[in-house]
């Protein structure tokens, strides 16, 4: 749902093309079980990213002595896509999921126990495994993962004579005020209508101590009532509402946002560009004492059960070389994201300061799926609508978490 | 004995071929009209039967892995009908349509009526107007989000060289709808003016001649013979528009995505979310049944229109 690729096709295209597979897809199941190609010794893999990626694939390809056939789909088309792969049983032998999305498709029966190949979570961050567990068994494994903080402009902190980040939330808020003016916003991040805006709010909400088994709860209350603050100061545009992450990067890049909140799938672009000079920080507590929580992002990768167990054996063996330590730092350096294993991590963020942030907020970050599992979905929904009840101004933050978690 | 045998079974033979005959003979209609009643089977009722069912079924992401859809009954109906969101989302849809409609057609006549009347570069004024149907439907929603952006949109800085503050189109709940409409309406007006207009070129020149010896010029020659003869084609564009209206998805996703706070969803894109961004294609089918049933409603009162139009 966070990085960059998923976004790049827009929602509709999707809409058509599940529109067309949906009522096709039951009719077509009775084929038998085939993954991808005839050949014993080709794996098929699908993910949603680029060609950046395929040098890692190739090299695990040489050391598990397989051939490979790779297809990179449009983010948005890749669960659509897995769906009628699931119901005509041609999933692929390794497929690349969005972490959220791990427990429903495991739920599904589509994904075979990760420890069926011998594979364990061990030396990895607790909230990574989680992310890939459902139901007490571990179905996925990521190399590595993203999380949220905040960019500053450091032109913009100087001229204010501003030399540390802001810690916690009055200084974020002072701060964000003291930068807000001639057409600039001092703060600006995606409270849009989108799993993507949920994904957003959940550091204030999470970091404050709240919880999404119930939305109502004064913690939570806070973290939104903070949210309505900024935007009441002027400090945060009534836009926010509408933005995706990459709208609020392009205002930040553009120079019209000071801070923002965002992933460190936005480093590669943000080190191109040479308008705005640029640092990251943590996101801000409420109270010092209190620990950032973050959620956790970024891909997880599967073994569908293709019923070919010599091929699932053989992906199993690829899946434990794309998440060994070496393979997490090469993807770290490729796809600027936090190496799963806190050690590797480490390294990453001295090799790569402006990741340096991230890797610390990933340390006590939190899955999504956590505490819910498939259930995730539903209350997304609803923390993103109350958000936006409360950001349009139709109702105060604790009333508008009250109507939205009554939503049915 | 054998002679007659013989010719008893000759007889038999010719009676079974003109019995061949006489059924092919009354089955070739039916013959002629199988391509296209196949057709319909397959591509419109196939999908709704599907749909229907889908409505009646626990339908989510692990139903297409194990096949398994639990029959649910009415329950998928129950709680779209009682979710908060569908008095929203049906009082959404009817004024997305009747807003959407009126400004379609009453600027789509005004055009038809305006290009009746040839002078240089009509032809060329009149195919342009097709441009919005030309463009493909995200391409044009991005163009206009853009353009009503509420800091550095141009429709912004256009009102604010008359000093207009700047208008949050897409971002205040109560405006965002009907910044909705009023692109939906640019988009319906080439549709409503391409079919106005060949349906004023059907009217007989001979009555306006006819007519204008009567006095009756301007106005009054709209009211009595521009009208009266219009009726028929009138129907039809405003009951397409309808059927076509109530099912926007797209142009609203591209622009708000139902927001800001569900105050653009209507029942196409709550359809649309049900299915396609929560997977719980169950409600999303009872959903878009609903609309179905709405859809047909307006395709009843069309048929009745156009039966009763003869007789007039």
């Amino acid at each position: 749902m966070e990085t960059a690729q998923k976004r790049q096709g827009k929602a509709p295209k999707v809409a058509v093309a599940a529109a067309l597979l949906a009522p096709l897809t039951l009719t077509a199941c009775t084929g038998a079980a085939a993954s991808g190609t005839e050949s014993p010794n080709t794996l098929t893999i699908q993910d949603y990213y680029d060609e950046t990626q395929d040098p890692i694939y190739h090299s695990c390809a040489r050391s598990v002595g397989v051939s490979l056939e790779i297809s990179h789909v449009a983010g948005p088309g890749l669960i659509p896509k897995v769906l009628q792969q699931s119901s005509s049983r041609t999933l692929p032998d390794v497929l690349m999921l969005d972490n959220p999305d791990v427990q429903q498709i495991a739920k599904s029966g589509a994904l075979s126990p990760l420890s069926d190949h011998g594979l364990t979570g061990e030396g990895m961050v607790p909230a990574v495994v989680q992310a890939g567990t459902y139901a007490g068994k571990l179905y996925g494994l990521a190399p590595g993962v993203n999380t949220l903080s905040i960019f500053y402009n450091k032109d913009l902190f100087d001229q204010a004579g501003i030399t540390t980040p802001p810690a916690t939330w009055d200084e974020l808020r002072a701060v964000a005020r003291r930068l807000t003016g001639q057409g600039r916003y001092g703060f600006a991040m995606s409270t849009i209508n989108t799993y993507e805006g949920t994904w957003q709010f959940l550091p204030f909400m999470w970091g404050n101590g709240g919880t999404e088994r119930d939305i109502t709860t004064p913690q939570t209350v806070q973290a939104l009532r903070f949210l309505v603050d900024l935007q009441n100061d002027g400090s945060m545009s009534r836009s926010s509402i509408i933005w995706s992450q990459d709208d609020v990067i392009d205002q930040f890049v553009a120079g019209k946002a000071a801070m923002v909140v965002n992933g460190p799938w936005q480093l590669p672009a943000l080190k191109k560009q040479r308008e705005v000079r640029w640092g990251a920080f943590t996101i801000p507590k409420r109270d010092p004492s209190q620990t950032t929580v973050a959620p956790l992002g970024g891909e997880v990768f599967t073994v569908p059960r293709t019923g070919n167990h010599a091929k699932m054996a053989k992906a199993g063996q690829f899946v434990k070389c794309l998440v060994s330590p070496e393979k997490q730092l090469e993807t770290a350096r490729i796809k600027q994201n936090v190496p799963s294993n806190p050690d590797v991590a480490e390294q990453a963020g001295k090799e790569n300061p402006a990741l340096a942030p991230f890797v610390t907020t990933v340390r006590t970050a939190r899955s999504r799926t956590a505490l819910l599992g498939p259930d995730w979905p539903k209350a997304a929904t609803k923390i993103y609508n109350a958000v936006q009840i409360a950001l349009t101004g139709k109702a105060a933050p604790a009333e508008a978490l009250r109507q939205a978690q009554g939503e049915q | 004995m054998t002679s007659a045998h013989l010719s008893l079974t000759v007889a038999a033979g010719e009676r079974r071929t003109i019995l061949w005959t006489r059924l092919l003979r009354r089955a070739t209609p039916w013959l002629f009209s199988l391509p296209a009643v196949v057709f319909v089977a397959m591509f419109f009722g196939y999908p709704i039967v599907q749909n229907v069912v889908m409505s009646f079924q626990e339908y989510t992401t692990s139903t297409f892995y194990s096949g398994a859809a639990p029959w649910v009954g009415l329950a998928n109906y129950a709680t779209i009908l009682s979710s908060y969101l569908f008095t929203t989302t049906l009082v959404n849809t009817a004024l997305f349509t009747v807003g959407s409609i009126t400004f379609q057609f009453v600027i789509g006549l005004a055009l038809a009526l305006f290009f009746k009347r040839a002078f240089p570069l009509s032809g060329f004024l009149r195919s342009m107007l097709l441009l919005p149907w030309l463009i493909p439907l995200i391409a044009s929603s991005a163009v206009w989000k853009w353009l009503l952006d509420q800091e550095s949109g141009a429709l912004n800085q256009f009102l604010g060289l008359f000093g207009v503050p700047a208008v949050p189109w897409l971002v205040d709940p109560t405006l965002a709808l009907a910044g909705v409409i009023g692109v939906n309406i640019w988009l319906g007006i080439p549709f409503n003016v391409a079919i106005l207009y060949s349906g004023l070129q059907a009217v007989p020149k001979e009555l306006y001649e006819a007519g204008s010896l009567d006095g009756a010029t301007g106005w009054k020659a709209f009211r009595h013979i521009t009208w009266p003869n219009l009726r028929p084609v009138v129907s039809v564009v405003i009951v397409l528009g309808v059927v076509y209206t109530l099912k926007v998805v797209d142009i609203i996703l591209g622009l708000t995505g139902g927001g800001p706070a569900n105050s653009t969803q209507t029942l196409a894109t709550n359809a649309y979310n049900k299915s396609f961004v929560e997977f719980n294609f169950g409600e999303g089918a009872a959903i878009s049944n609903v609309l179905i049933v709405v859809s047909l409603v307006f395709a009843l009162v069309y048929l009745y229109l156009s039966r009763r139009e003869p007789s007039e």
